[in-house]
């Protein structure tokens, strides 16, 4: 079994700042938006080093979304920035018409997604964006684990032309992915290979199954993990190649259960080779106010409740 | 294209507008109606475009057209101005066709540069091309056509107070000023109060024109609103125009903004509006 270990905890939203820094320095097509929450994003080095190619849009995000779809005509390859609740939510027909059915090059880029967002409470813990993108045709949705598999994964959607949902968040995580990895959007990354049960996880969850795979291993289970960073488009194969050795799998993100990765999941199950499946998701439910560890633990979304429903699945085998 | 030519395309442009939604038993005449003389104006005398069509539009004039509900009126001229042939308007609203009922990108028609139908979004989008053009040192200019009953949608007055704060100078946005929407006058459905106060308020600079089915008016106020462009505020074009314009019975009403002409009124309104360049 490999064993991932980490020196510092850092927020995925660093990892994005990060890689829109180095984009701006790289490829001068490179523009950012950001409706009043610099700061959050992350986004002050972009904007101090390429101040002509950032616009403060001010509280206003359809407008962004919006310009953002007009700024591509021309060439130009824009950011946006903002919490997720309001990148996706708030301005969902924005993105519908003139940004996923116009085909426009925008990558729509989510800080604070989830309950980790923590004490602002429900108003602003979306855990319904990734069935609203995923929903929207030619929409590419990819949710980070750490702070290197953030950077890299905008780095890389620069390269690609066509609407993207990039989802990262709030809290400092253990940063246990490669710096110098390579992101290949819609390709699955094993971190550990295993025989008895497959955990595929997305965003903050990812960290929580290898906790959960070192535990199982304790008790002689041996739990194959998944990083899944994209949602769609879903690397089917590697699922499938996977649950074909194990035989039963976890889907576990921090999202409600309804239109996130684990219906994805089930989909290519169901289609290609019914397999016993649990979930480690939020249950219909909104959030509220606590800090993020508390929350994690009463919605059931840690390492703990991966455990639970391994062992639940693999009983179903 | 000398006014007899301009007067001439206008009548024909009609013609296609009453057959092609005649033709399919759906769609917005009187809005497209009372916006011909305009975007014939607009792409035949106003506008700097280039021959052929690619999405960046660098080094030319781009339009875009907000309230995609007027098709019609917007396929009609673009096919006319050379973008697709005129027979294919012959598909409009049909199975298969890249004239869909609202523009859309999608199908790939040329010409067309954002979907629009859902209400209210094309101001930002013109801004976004508006900013485009500015980082690319490209001098041409952004044309935008906007619905007034559509200036209820809350996302135009974001993006008009952006517009003013960020100096978008390089931007005509106009707005159809026929006082009328779905539900009928848009005094009685949700009086706006003055749209020229609220635009100068939001410190944009207004021009009215008058009479905006009379071509030679619209080239004129466009000149002047050409005029005012890279003075640092944005410009809008207060255009007052007749829903229905050209066909007696769909003046001063608001019913056929969405509603098809039958066989006999198809007929009544085709003979109004003689044929001049041919009907596809």
């Amino acid at each position: 079994m490999k064993t991932y270990t980490y020196t510092e905890k850092k927020d995925t939203r660093s990892g994005f700042g990060a890689g829109l820094a180095e984009l701006g320095r790289t490829n001068a097509n490179v523009v950012a938006l950001c409706a009043d929450l610099i700061g959050s994003l992350k986004m002050n080095q972009f904007i101090d080093e390429n101040p002509e190619r950032f616009f403060q849009i001010g509280i206003a995000e359809a407008n962004m979304m919006g310009i953002a779809a007009g700024l591509t005509i021309g060439g130009k390859i824009p950011f946006t920035g903002t919490f997720a609740n309001f990148s996706t939510g708030r301005v969902y027909d924005q993105i519908r018409q003139s940004i996923a059915y116009s085909n426009k090059n925008v990558k729509i880029c989510a800080s604070h997604a989830g309950l980790t967002l923590g004490e602002d409470g429900a108003t602003h813990q979306i855990l319904e964006d990734i069935g609203l993108m995923k929903m929207l045709p030619g929409m590419v949705v990819i949710n980070t684990c750490d702070y290197n598999q953030t950077k890299a994964a905008t780095i890389a959607i620069a390269d690609y032309d066509g609407p993207v949902y990039l989802r990262f968040g709030r809290p400092a995580v253990p940063v246990f992915m490669p710096e110098d990895q390579v992101f290949e959007i819609g390709k699955a990354i094993q971190l550990q290979e295993g025989s008895d049960v497959t955990i595929v996880a997305t965003g903050h969850l990812v960290w929580e199954a290898l906790e959960a795979a070192k535990a199982l291993h304790e008790k002689g289970i041996s739990a194959e993990v998944i990083n899944i960073h994209t949602i769609k488009p879903l690397d089917d194969k590697a699922i499938l190649d996977s649950v074909a050795k194990t035989g039963c799998i976890v889907t576990a993100e921090e999202h409600n259960f309804l239109g996130g990765l684990g219906e994805s999941v089930a989909r290519v199950l169901a289609l290609n080779n019914p397999t016993p499946q649990e979930f480690v998701a939020t249950n219909d439910t909104f959030g509220e106010s606590g800090t993020p560890a508390q929350l994690m633990d009463k919605y059931g979304l840690n390492s703990t409740a991966i455990i639970e429903k391994a062992l639940k699945a693999i009983a179903r085998k | 294209m000398s006014n007899k030519k301009l007067h001439d395309l206008t009548t024909q442009v009609r013609r296609d507008i009453l057959r092609m939604v005649h033709k399919v038993n759906s769609g917005h005449p009187g809005g497209s109606l009372g916006c011909a003389e305009f975007l014939v104006a607009l792409y035949t005398n106003i506008m700097n475009r280039k021959e052929g069509f690619d999405m960046d539009g660098v080094d030319e004039d781009l339009f875009f057209l907000s309230n995609g509900h007027i098709s019609p009126v917007f396929y009609s001229v673009l096919a006319h101005s050379g973008y697709f042939p005129v027979e294919e308007l012959n598909t409009f609203r049909l199975l298969n066709s890249r004239l869909q009922g609202h523009p859309t990108t999608h199908e790939g028609l040329p010409g067309i540069r954002i979907a629009s139908g859902s209400l209210g979004q094309g101001l930002s989008v013109a801004i976004g091309a508006a900013q485009t053009k500015k980082l690319n040192k490209d001098s041409n200019l952004i044309y935008s056509l906007h619905g007034d009953g559509e200036l209820q949608e809350g996302q135009n007055w974001e993006a008009i107070m952006y517009a003013s704060a960020k100096n978008i100078d390089n931007l005509i946005a106009t707005v159809d000023l026929n006082g009328k929407q779905i539900d009928g006058a848009t005094d009685d459905v949700l009086p706006m109060g003055s749209i020229k106060g609220k635009f100068e308020a939001f410190d944009w600079t207004v021009i009215e024109i008058e009479n905006g089915n009379d071509i030679e008016a619209i080239l004129k106020g466009m000149a002047t609103a050409k005029g005012a462009t890279g003075k640092g505020k944005p410009v809008c074009v207060l255009l007052k125009t007749m829903m229905g314009n050209g066909v007696d019975f769909m003046m001063h009403t608001h019913a056929w903004h969405g509603k098809a002409p039958n066989d006999d009124q198809l007929e009544s309104a085709l003979n109004q509006n003689p044929e001049t360049l041919g009907d596809y």
